[in-house]
């Protein structure tokens, strides 16, 4: 499943990096202190975050994530938009808590399998 | 003519929730000055109301108060701001109050006391002054360099609220000052872990919250006096002033 296809199931505003909403997203991890999610998200997964600092950007690109969701409605910062249109990293913006939509997400990744 | 200046850039009061009720500020000074400290900075947890009852407290001792807060961010990052007047912090102050939201609760997090020079409490803060504000923490550097302060990332090297845990890295557009190193990496090891971060100056402090740590890590400064104005320029290495690591 790729990014747009969660984006659609879920109602998701995309933010920013939309030529690269069809990488395919093999996983996710929810975190907010990026030395955890530095440590332990994976390539292909799909990230879910509150943090909104510009620091998210190089995280993802860092870790070749398929992209990030932010959760309440939060905005992302200026900064951040910039870096992650340059980086072409998509963000994508979801009204639901992390639980929420963290628990949405793992059911549309593995109801295929 | 330059000399050493023992400096504790990180020490809380009793105003702080998580220190104990005998960090007050006269207890606060007559410990410092028995530590042998030439310089401290009062800094507690997004508040600062202490601080001109311990410069009260340090007048006519051979001690300088450089007024201080420990800035809690939206990322949830501490982060140091030191200021050259009183007048400056406040300014900060006032900004905070408008972006910290929430009551305290003192059997869970710990009381909030302002107290006076002589050990009289004047009152107690009810802001939860251990929350965070909702301020990123680029807007805060920038506040506080518009305001003349030195903006200095608390204790790195911690698993919480510190900025590594928080944001992962230190970006190149950031403008810190300098990083704190807690006491219990120290210095020399703090330059090992962070070789990548070399072109930041590293202080070390106590980070005390009981009297008895007050001093247990400390700076030395080469300086011509005891201002914020000298050690501004030891951060920025200017005009021999310099930050002594290797004494550290």
């Amino acid at each position: 499943m790729n990014i747009e296809a969660i984006g659609a199931a879920l109602g998701l505003e995309v933010k920013c990096g939309r030529e690269s909403l069809g990488k395919n997203v093999t996983g996710g991890y929810t975190g907010d202190l990026l030395s955890d999610v530095m440590g332990n998200a994976k390539e292909g997964y799909i990230w879910i975050t509150r943090q909104v600092h510009q620091n998210i950007v190089a995280v993802a690109s860092l870790k070749e994530l398929a992209g990030i969701i932010l959760i309440n409605a939060c905005e992302p910062a200026r900064e951040t938009l910039e870096k992650a249109e340059a980086e072409k990293i998509p963000i994508l913006v979801s009204d639901l808590p992390a639980f929420e939509l963290s628990g949405r997400i793992y059911n549309l990744l593995t109801s295929g399998s | 003519m330059l000399k050493i200046y023992n400096c504790d850039l990180h020490i809380h009061t009793c105003l702080s929730p998580c220190a104990e009720l005998d960090m007050h500020p006269k207890a606060l000074v007559e410990r410092a000055l028995a530590r042998h400290l030439d310089i401290i900075a009062v800094s507690d947890h997004n508040a600062s109301a202490n601080v001109p009852y311990v410069m009260a407290a340090a007048a006519g001792k051979n001690i300088r108060i450089i007024p201080a807060m420990e800035i809690t961010t939206s990322e949830e990052v501490h982060l140091l701001a030191l200021f050259g007047s009183l007048s400056d912090l406040l300014e900060l102050q006032s900004i905070v109050d408008r972006h910290l939201f929430g009551e305290n609760d003192e059997d869970r997090f710990g009381v909030q006391a302002v107290v006076n020079e002589r050990g009289e409490v004047e009152g107690l803060n009810n802001q939860l002054l251990i929350g965070a504000t909702d301020l990123p923490i680029d807007a805060i550097v920038d506040i506080i360099h518009g305001l003349g302060g030195l903006a200095v990332p608390a204790h790195i090297d911690r698993e919480s609220f510190s900025v590594l845990s928080q944001l992962g890295f230190i970006d190149e557009s950031s403008h810190f000052d300098a990083l704190e190193i807690s006491k219990r990496m120290g210095m020399r090891e703090g330059r090992i872990r962070y070789a990548e971060l070399a072109r930041y100056p590293f202080v070390t402090s106590s980070d005390a919250h009981f009297l008895k740590d007050i001093g247990t890590s400390t700076t030395p400064i080469l300086l011509k006096e005891a201002t914020f104005e000298e050690i501004r320029m030891a951060v920025f290495g200017q005009n021999g002033r310099q930050i002594l690591e290797k004494q550290c």
